[in-house]
């Protein structure tokens, strides 16, 4: 099948081309949620109450998705972004504390002036380039050459309502209108001189940082809540990992959005929309931590099937199986990790050995296929290994801390590991190596956290391939998972299906992705609360999504910065943590064979 | 003497004003053999050769036994995991015996080491990141003359692997494109310092203008946030600021540079992957790119990163990469040392040898571009195998102007390692009491590299 969208797709909105709001009658498909303080237990509403206020720098992929959306995907945006901070598990939670430096601004400037060439091009018939300026400012100048204020105003006031998530204010615009008409007539060209005008909108701070604007609640005047346009920023950014469109803008504007009954309305479209597709693919992309195909390789001596096509196509693989199994057919979140079903395309055929057709085909793996859910696919099996052999400690770390919000320490300093190696020894396969760590005391305390469900991967090599035996040993793939015992990688599935942290950690990082920063203890209530409410509605990420996106409209106490900058907020990750005698007692213990 | 290439700025702006008014103009300057004055140690104006600062990362330390040389001071000898020095030595110094202190910090592996040695600072947690590293607080000192204040590349292909930070939260990102790096150095917006005309861009002038509003819109709404966000936005401003002075420098016709020939643009980008064929091919592009970035005086700071910290440099046919090498790979008992984890080590060396050779090769007056600029060189651990950051080795190449001696293997005697960055900060003239915190605070430059 062919999905309607896929990252960076977005539609484009604009006087010729805009998005229809899709009507809430054909969308009634997550069950109803109360979300209403009223009706929320007291400490959950308190809970809400004290979420701070924040200030997030946009990111790459939410600046290239909204320019697409004003200016239409054929545009070149560049990569001005430095990548964000990963904090408490998500790149999107370091977007609270990520600050500007001098130097993106530059590169921003540089893509700003790129963007605003293209977007006022004129075309050229021999170049084949079209004339981007006929369709995306919505006005013809009365002459070319000179000045002409009323439009110029025109296409300032609309563009700079989306790029800045809410109208300009009018002595601003002003001023731009100015500007533009003095550039009009300096260099005798009427879109010569709005190119600045735009390279500046598009370098402001209002526009590439997203500030929470607060206001008095109506309802409390002890309380406050997020205005109207603040709240379609956090929806939008949030389900479509873009700016508002001109629709949210409008229920904004008219105040509607702060309607309860709209707003249900509204995100129930949102989530009907199928730029949800681009919103989900951005946050799986950012949970699995699958930024890390951005610089992945593998040894061609070792792996010479796998290219960077198949790394490419395995990223996308399981994307698409999530947004077919999450969105389309809305199924139980756990079942994404036992799922036969999937996408093929040539290049990852050649790696499963599967027979496939060109392009991105819906495939499922037989039933006697030790291929069943996440764990099994080509990219989690290539993300946590080595370039050139498997890793079961790297495929253990990443399933506990990636999909159970769980954090293994780092090895303790000052220990001589190469002591365990015995030079002379050739390891048959990677159990018995990995076993002279689990057999060692002072190795075992964090490697029987990580190696028994990672050896459970070991019928796959570190390409994904998979294989029956390790230079003609055969592979022992049991191990337990928390106390489940199994004895292959499609019981490892099952035991991480059922495992009860696997949907908390899920609720965890999309509640923290929502807010754009780490949770804290005092969410705990919140987290808790997000969790019933996952169970009762079976573990639909949908529903989940339509909790969390209502919940941004609680009301909040005080201002939110001031709360933000105490130091209330302690980190609320759960570590396993390794007790630090223990760790000096590694290091004693280790040091001392040397 | 920097006022005085101020100076020869302002008055070539003042011939130049009043006749632009918005239009395109063209100016005949002087030819070539008129940019330097007659004993090739200064620019035309008279102004001095600028003095540059520029760092060079790699990771993973050294093998101790292999890679400190028996002799010290001049003349020393290269043991075989620096070999490959040869060819530069008269340029390099290395200074060993230095040491990171951590206090009461944890030893956080493969960083602890390099962020004291770039930020003076043991960190608390990995996530707490350094505060500003060496090359922006000389930056700040130095880089407001040029088009970019400070450049930095890496040769891993991966834009997170950058060593320098304006501050916790902010990361100044690698270029790791070579496509992109020449088209951000030599493209549209490069005003080529020899050109015999200069032609003022009327845009520029517009976005400048621009510009105001966009420092107002920052100022609005920092109102409106709480301190800790306030200083994001102080941060944002500032940035504004530089785009201000850049946009200045677009407006005034550079200062003739003889050193400076355009490259060639790369033709493709080396394929992704940390093989160290590949790393070494980029980072050759990214440094021969780098080379004209400073000959053609874009920065007067730059910085490489070879590998990240924990290096994960591969080689084709061996199933470790180089962090998992050194963790795991027997110590020979004939050797004495890990020999994979030693080779990777000497691929790095050869590549920092090429680094101090590629600015050496590039006359600069009386001289060449090393002898106006200190490189400085850093790691994150001495002995990986053990994440040891005693004894750290470090390195600088070139004379800084004539400040500093060159050729010299310089014993700290358990010192700390951040009297180099000290030294460093003081020959650019940093008005600085002491640097690092702790047991890494000091106010005692390194004697015997001054000339």
């Amino acid at each position: 099948m062919q999905f309607a969208v896929h990252r960076n797709v977005v539609l484009r909105a604009g006087p010729l081309r805009r998005w229809v709001l899709i009507g809430a009658a054909s969308v009634a498909v997550v069950s109803g949620l109360s979300g209403c303080s009223k009706s929320l237990p007291p400490d959950v509403a308190a809970a809400y109450e004290r979420t701070p206020t924040r200030v997030r720098r946009m990111s790459q992929e939410q600046y290239a998705n909204t320019i697409a959306y004003i200016f239409g995907r054929d545009i070149d945006v560049g990569t001005p972004f430095a990548p964000l901070r990963r904090t408490d598990g998500l790149l999107a939670a370091g977007a609270a504390s990520a600050g500007v430096t001098a130097g993106e601004l530059q590169q921003l400037q540089r893509s700003a002036s790129m963007i605003a060439a293209q977007v006022l091009d004129k075309g050229s018939i021999e170049q084949k380039t079209p004339s981007r300026r006929d369709y995306l400012v919505p006005c013809k100048p009365a002459s070319e050459t000179a000045s002409d204020d009323a439009c110029a105003r025109a296409f300032i006031q609309h563009v700079g309502r989306l790029l800045f998530r809410r109208p300009l204010e009018q002595e601003r615009l002003q001023v731009l209108v100015a500007e533009a008409s003095k550039g009009a007539t300096d260099l005798h060209d009427f879109y010569a001189g709005l190119g600045p005008v735009l390279e500046g909108l598009l370098i402001d701070p209002k526009f590439l940082l997203i500030a929470d604007v607060t206001e008095p609640d109506p309802d409390d005047p002890a309380k406050r809540r997020l205005d109207a346009y603040t709240l379609a920023s956090r929806l939008s950014f949030f389900l479509w990992n873009a700016a508002p469109d001109d629709q949210l803008l409008r229920a904004a504007e008219s105040g509607e959005i702060h309607d309860r009954a709209h707003l249900e309305r509204l995100v129930d479209s949102m989530l009907a929309s199928p730029r949800l597709e681009a919103g989900v693919w951005a946050f799986f992309d950012d949970m699995f931590g699958f930024e890390g195909f951005d610089n992945l390789a593998k040894d061609p001596a070792a792996y010479p099937m796998v290219t960077g096509a198949t790394l490419r196509d395995a990223r996308e693989q399981t994307l698409r199986t999530v947004i077919d199994q999450l969105v389309i057919r809305k199924a139980d979140y756990r079942d994404l990790f036992t799922t036969r079903e999937t996408y093929m395309s040539p290049a990852l055929a050649t790696v499963y050995r599967v027979p496939t057709q060109p392009g991105w085909v819906p495939y499922e793996f037989p039933e006697n296929s030790a291929r069943a859910g996440f764990l099994t696919q080509i990219s989690f099996l290539t993300l946590y290994a080595h370039p050139a052999r498997s890793s079961p400690t790297l495929r253990g770390k990443g399933l506990r801390e990636r999909l159970l919000c769980q954090i293994i320490p780092p090895p303790p300093p000052n220990v001589d590991f190469s002591l365990l190696e015995n030079p002379e020894a050739e390891y048959k396969t990677q159990r018995d190596r990995v076993n002279a760590h689990l057999q060692e005391p002072a190795c075992a305390g964090c490697h029987k956290l990580t190696d028994p469900m990672g050896l459970a991967l070991e019928n796959f090599d570190g390409s994904g391939r998979f294989r029956d035996n390790e230079h003609g040993n055969p592979i022992d793939s049991s191990g337990n998972l928390d106390g489940v015992a199994f004895k292959d990688a499609a019981g490892l599935a099952q035991a991480l299906h059922d495992h009860p942290e696997l949907t908390s950690c899920l609720v965890k990082r999309m509640y923290s992705y929502g807010a754009g920063s780490p949770t804290s203890i005092a969410d705990r209530p919140v987290l808790s609360y997000l969790n019933e409410r996952f169970a009762k509605d079976d573990y639909r990420v949908p529903a989940l999504m339509r909790t969390i996106a209502l919940g941004f409209a609680q009301p909040l106490i005080a201002r939110r910065s001031d709360a933000g900058s105490s130091g209330e907020r302690r980190s609320e990750t759960e570590e396993i943590q390794i007790e630090e005698t223990q760790t000096e007692q590694t290091v004693t213990a280790l040091n001392a064979r040397g | 003497m920097r006022g005085g290439e101020q100076m020869s700025k302002l008055t070539r702006r003042r011939v130049l004003r009043g006749v632009l008014d918005g239009a395109a103009v063209s100016v005949a300057l002087p030819l070539l053999n008129c940019f330097l004055n007659d004993s090739g140690t200064a620019l035309a104006s008279g102004a001095p050769m600028p003095v540059r600062f520029g760092t060079w990362f790699w990771g993973l330390g050294m093998n101790q036994d292999i890679f400190v040389p028996k002799k010290l001071g001049a003349d020393y000898d290269l043991p075989e995991e620096i070999i490959s020095l040869a060819p530069v030595r008269k340029h390099v110094n290395l200074y060993t015996n230095f040491n990171c202190f951590r206090d009461a910090a944890p030893n956080l592996c493969h960083k602890t080491g390099w962020v004291i040695a770039r930020a003076g600072i043991a960190p608390m947690t990995t996530t707490d990141l350094p505060g500003e590293t060496i090359d922006v607080t000389i930056a700040k000192k130095i880089g407001g003359m040029t088009r970019f204040q400070t450049l930095t590349a890496t040769a891993t292909g991966n834009v997170r692997d950058s060593f320098s930070y304006e501050s916790a939260n902010s990361i100044n990102i690698a270029d790791w494109s070579p496509v992109q790096f020449y088209a951000k150095l030599f493209g549209g917006d490069f005003q080529d310092p020899n050109a015999e005309e200069f032609k003022l861009n009327p845009r520029v002038m517009l976005r400048k203008s621009v510009l105001s509003g966009v420092m107002d819109s920052a100022k609005d709404l920092s109102k409106s946030v709480g301190a800790e966000d306030r200083q994001r936005l102080d941060q944002y401003f500032s940035g504004l600021r530089d785009l201000e002075r850049q946009f200045d420098q677009q407006l005034t016709k550079p200062e003739p540079r003889p050193a400076c020939v355009l490259p060639s643009a790369p033709k493709e980008e080396p394929k992704a992957g940390l093989d160290i064929d590949l790393v070494t091919l980029r980072h050759k592009m990214m440094t021969d790119l780098m080379v004209m970035a400073v000959a053609c005086d874009q920065t007067r700071v730059f910085n490489m990163a070879y590998s990240q910290s924990a290096a994960a440099t591969s080689k084709s046919g061996y199933d470790k990469p180089h962090h998992t090498a050194s963790h795991e790979e027997g110590v020979d008992p004939k050797l004495g040392y890990q020999p994979q984890t030693s080779w990777f080590i000497r691929r790095a060396m050869e590549s920092w040898a090429y680094y101090v050779e590629a600015f050496s090769k590039v006359q600069e007056g009386d001289g060449t571009l090393l002898d106006n600029m200190l490189i400085y060189a850093s790691t994150d651990q001495s002995l990986a195998r053990i994440h040891s950051i005693d004894n750290q080795p470090m390195f600088t190449a070139g004379r800084a102007g004539g400040r500093v001696k060159t050729g010299l293997h310089i014993d700290g005697s358990g010192s700390a390692g951040t009297r180099l960055g000290y030294t460093a900060m003081k020959l650019f003239e940093l008005d600085k009491g002491s640097w690092g915190t702790q047991s890494n605070g000091t106010s005692k430059e390194i004697g015997e590299m001054l000339a």
